[in-house]
């Protein structure tokens, strides 16, 4: 199959390849890019696993073309961490809490919860479940990520408030 | 001298030893993206395998053609069993005993089943060119129905065993039968059921389900044709065994063979076993001379790759009228799919069903388990369970629960009478096995006490009467569930898996500046060994944990050891690691009484360091006896700090606990709502309490899963009944409750640090409270049992036949 040049920005960098353009954005960031973050765990959109930040919203990365995100920005967990090279809040508040075991799920369940703190900077814990439910994870009973998820909105929160 | 000053208590901090709620190691490089999977390996030239898979459940090959496949751009080869037969791997040894096709030798028998092997430069290229496999097929009759499986006019199944009538656990009567493995007294327990005041009957199935780890099975197997050297990265629970069997049924020396399991995506149980795409790997690796990479999808691997379960169980349970039970008994119907694939102990056919007796002094019992062949995918693993061990606790806890509402009794109380008593330990059990420690009325009270469990029965009543009186269309449902669980396979005695005994093992090396490094033979799959093993270590060598590296999973490093399952690694890895520490440390008492200038017996042990005796301002560090062994160490000793420890354990441990849930259902509609769910863990010492929290909230979700939704079904031509996560219930964060976590401290008395493991426990207990509270719920309309799993049609469907729908 003939290939299709490709231009993203992929954490803050400009990047390009080429790619058939039925490629799974998820297989080009792997691949392609060797950003091995964000994995593959169900191909059908169910599981969250591949969950990357596509011009400002979170998308399932396994179930987008190449083709589709084209020009696009593309943020995943590599891009995640402060300027600074410091852990983003979410990322030291997942293992302060126990949010993780087996590691599969988090660089998905991470990502969305960086956008979801963005579109709703202090959810209540119905809204943290319901704002993660479309990444499953199979260890942790999702328990210690909620409670992950709220250390890091306050934690976020009280920073914010600090520096006005 | 030595300058220090910190107390016992700071120096105690510093090492965050057992009981500390250390931070995981691990996590670090997993929340960053940076974790290391099979699918994230990359090497040269690797080219890609994808698998043409049978549509049907039974059918003979007449003919496949390779052409369209191998004329598709980037295509390297395509297998079938007439490629691997040369080399003699066309079939392949299972765990339980028998042989299993790896690519499908003239007639599949299973949806699913892997029948060529396309390899190709991309996983595109690989599977364009599997959709032009064309494999001509002539259907055969389908066997669905395991209790149809051994009737006369049943289809053959397994033409590759015509004419065999013993089998490797046994006599075979029937060309679709197995083995029909039994223990217990059958006499006795007929007779203390004919002369019984009060008898139980139940059937209880417990549905065919699967693991389904986040991250699927893979690997990449790499042939360097130069040096004869395979290296074998892969999703393997068990990396040193995967290295025996690769070399036994491939002839490479097993010196030549390096095993890797990188960070794995969660197992289950899911990872344990060996499958077809680790064998096609390695053929094609070893054919083409470059590594190849097999990945399946999630399809795959719920289609075909273990299931677990599929248990069929008939009970009787007798009674005295005033509950003191007398005999229980159990057949079962295991369905084992089309090859017997269980990951058992060979000895074991049936795993340890023979726990069924569970928390209660059961004088005499009685279990027979006959395995079946069906067309279905091979499998029986334990899931997030010691093996079978699930399945008896659900049986028991269930056959407990119906015997309750024949005696008219409260569950809970007819638990407490019968439960073994605390000066009972150690119990022999009426099957068999002898239970080392517990403590179940303590834990019981203490469980009834938290929940306030008269108050929910009477809120129940109150509930039953308002509905009656049409107040409400909610019914309130209490399960209350007791398990004994047996895990840490185990005593070499008892346990092999294809011969080998399944001790454990561990390896420490103190470095000079007394930092460590400590190699063990299981893996991790998320349970935060790296983290758990080396506070045992600093709690046992006294060198903080922080200073201790912990590996596991490369064969060529670390030693042998039967992996992670069965939640074996602390009862059998941990104690290695105390044992081998303990080891450590004995040296190092000689090297600080010479370099204390005193006998040995005149130092002792004080959390980081050895100390005179009555004379506590003399003494040397961990650290400082670490340099020492390296440039002064006493006459006759070797230099160096290094210690291994093949651990066998003496017996199983028993970990318990007693779990409550609390369950609202809506009977228009079937929806349940968990109201609260309180499990209450024994796992005797705690070495981490914070991941042990994080281990039981996991085991509960599998548990929800389990009881509630999870189901593979096939209709009756064979065909998998939906299997991808559109179908197959995985909990999200919305329908999974908060979990309330308690424990107490039963200590083994035969481990080295007391610890019994936990990882399965919460799955193991959890499923059966689930499901008592759903029957509860129902329990005065008169049922006494309903099938998993719960979901809302079945709970709707039971509401509806008990009359009470809208």
């Amino acid at each position: 199959m003939s290939k299709m040049h490709v231009k993203m920005n992929v954490n803050g960098a400009e990047v390009e390849g080429l790619a058939e353009p039925r490629t799974l954005l998820i297989h080009f960031l792997r691949e392609q890019l060797s950003l091995t973050g964000p994995h593959i765990g169900c191909e059908t959109s169910h599981c969250g696993a591949c969950t990357v930040d596509l011009n400002g919203k979170s998308v399932k990365s396994c179930t987008v073309f190449v083709a589709q995100s084209n020009g696009a920005e593309v943020t995943t967990i590599e891009g995640i961490a402060n300027a600074d090279g410091t852990l983003h809040a979410l990322q030291e508040a997942f293992r302060e809490h126990h949010g993780l075991q087996c590691g599969f799920c988090t660089p998905g369940m991470i990502t969305r919860a960086y956008r979801l703190l963005q579109e709703n900077p202090n959810p209540s814990e119905e809204e943290i479940r319901y704002g993660i439910s479309g990444n499953l994870c199979r260890c942790t009973g999702y328990q210690n990520i909620v409670k992950a998820i709220q250390a890091a909105s306050d934690e976020l929160n009280a920073s914010k408030e600090a520096a006005q | 001298m030595n300058a220090e000053v910190a107390s016992v208590e700071e120096r105690k901090q510093n090492l965050k030893g057992m009981g500390t709620s250390r931070r995981r190691v691990e996590d670090a490089r997993f929340v960053q993206g940076k974790g290391n999977y099979v699918d994230d390996i990359k090497l040269p030239g690797m080219l890609f395998g994808d698998f043409v898979r049978s549509p049907y459940a039974h059918a003979r090959i007449k003919s496949v053609n390779k052409e369209a496949a191998l004329a598709v751009p980037g295509v390297k080869a395509v297998l079938t069993a007439d490629d691997l037969k040369p080399v003699n791997l066309a079939w392949m040894p299972t765990l339980a005993g028998d042989v299993q096709m790896v690519l499908a030798d003239g007639k599949v028998l299973f949806q699913g089943q892997e029948v060529a092997f396309v390899v190709a430069d991309d996983r595109y290229a690989a599977s364009d060119a599997a959709e032009l496999v064309e494999v001509e097929y002539e259907e055969l009759p389908v066997l669905v129905d395991p209790f149809k499986a051994m009737d006369a006019d049943a289809p053959v199944l397994r033409e590759d065993l015509e004419g065999k009538t013993e089998g490797a656990h046994g006599p075979r009567r029937h060309h679709n039968h197995i083995f029909t493995w039994e223990v217990g007294d059958q006499d006795g327990t007929e007779r203390a059921l004919a002369d019984a005041e009060i008898v139980a009957k139940e059937k209880i199935t417990y549905q065919r389900v699967h693991p389904c780890p986040l991250e699927t099975a893979g690997c990449v197997a790499s042939m360097d044709k130069v040096n004869g050297h395979l290296t074998l990265w892969g999703t393997f629970q068990a990396p040193h065994a995967v290295r025996t069997v690769a070399s036994l049924i491939s002839t490479i020396p097993e010196h030549k063979i390096r095993v890797i399991s990188p960070d794995i995506g969660g197992g289950f149980g899911n990872k344990v076993g060996v499958y077809p795409g680790y064998i096609c790997s390695v053929v094609a690796s070893i054919v083409l001379g470059v590594p190849v990479k097999w990945i399946e999808d999630r399809i795959e691997n719920l289609q075909s790759t273990a299931f677990a379960r599929d248990y069929h169980m008939t009970g009787e349970i007798s009674a005295t009228r005033d509950g003191r039970i007398t005999g229980l008994k159990c057949h079962v119907l295991a369905d084992h799919g089309g090859f017997d694939a269980c990951a058992d102990p060979t000895k074991f056919p049936a795993g340890f069903f023979n726990i069924c007796t569970g928390s209660y002094d059961i004088p005499v019992a009685h279990v027979s388990v006959d395995g079946v062949y069906t067309n279905k995918a091979p499998g029986g693993v334990a899931y997030r369970c010691s093996f079978r061990v699930t399945e008896a606790s659900y049986f028991i806890e269930r056959m407990m629960d119906v015997l309750a509402r024949k005696l008219e009794m409260d569950p809970a109380e007819l638990r407490i009478k019968n439960f073994i008593k605390k000066e009972q330990f150690p119990y022999t059990s009426a099957l068999g096995w002898e239970y080392d420690s517990g403590d179940y009325h303590t834990a019981m009270e203490k469980a009834l006490e938290t929940v306030k469990y008269k108050a929910l029965r009477d809120e129940q009543k109150a509930n039953r009467e308002a509905f009656a009186r049409g107040e409400t269309r909610s019914l309130v449902g209490v399960g209350v569930g007791f398990f004994t669980e047996i895990v840490g396979a185990g005593p070499i005695k008892n346990c092999d898996i294809l011969g080998l005994g399944m001790f454990d093992s561990c390896e420490i090396r103190v470095h000079p500046t007394g930092s460590a490094i400590a190699r063990l033979g299981t893996i991790s799959q998320g349970q935060g060994h790296a983290t758990t093993f080396a506070q045992i270590l600093a709690s046992e060598i006294g060198i903080p944990a922080d200073q201790i590296t912990v590996e596991e999973g490369d064969t060529d490093t670390a030693p042998y050891g039967l992996g992670t399952y069965g939640s074996r690694s602390t009862p059998v890895a941990g104690a290695a690691t105390a044992m081998a520490g303990r080891k450590i440390k004995a040296k190092a008492q000689m090297i600080a009484a010479w370099l204390l200038e005193v006998h040995d017996d005149d130092v002792e042990f004080d959390v980081d360091r050895f100390v005179v005796k009555g004379a506590p301002e003399r003494f040397k560090t961990m650290a400082e006896v670490a340099f020492a062994a390296y440039n002064n160490v006493p006459p006759g000793l070797e230099p160096g700090l290094e210690a291994v420890s093949y651990y066998d354990p003496p017996n199983m441990t028993y970990p318990f606990g007693a779990y409550v849930c609390v369950v609202d259902i809506d009977v228009d509609t079937g929806v349940t709502d968990i109201r609260r769910f309180y499990a209450l863990d024994d796992c005797g010492t705690r070495i981490n309490p914070m991941i042990i929290e994080g281990q039981v909230h996991g085991g509960l979700t599998e548990a929800l899963a389990i009881a509630m939704g999870q189901e593979i079904s096939y209709d009756e031509m064979g065909n998998v009944k939906g299997a991808s996560l559109m179908d197959f219930f995985l909990p999200t964060a919305v329908e999974t409750p908060v979990w309330e976590t308690d424990f107490t401290v039963t200590p083994s008395p035969h481990h080295p640090i007391g610890a019994k493991g936990v990882g399965e426990s919460p799955n193991v207990g959890g499923v059966s409270a689930f499901s008592n509270a759903v029957n509860d719920a129902f329990a005065h309309l008169g049922l006494t049992h309903t099938q998993m799993p719960h979901d809302h049609w079945r709970v709707w469907k039971t509401a509806e036949r008990l009359g009470i729908t809208a």
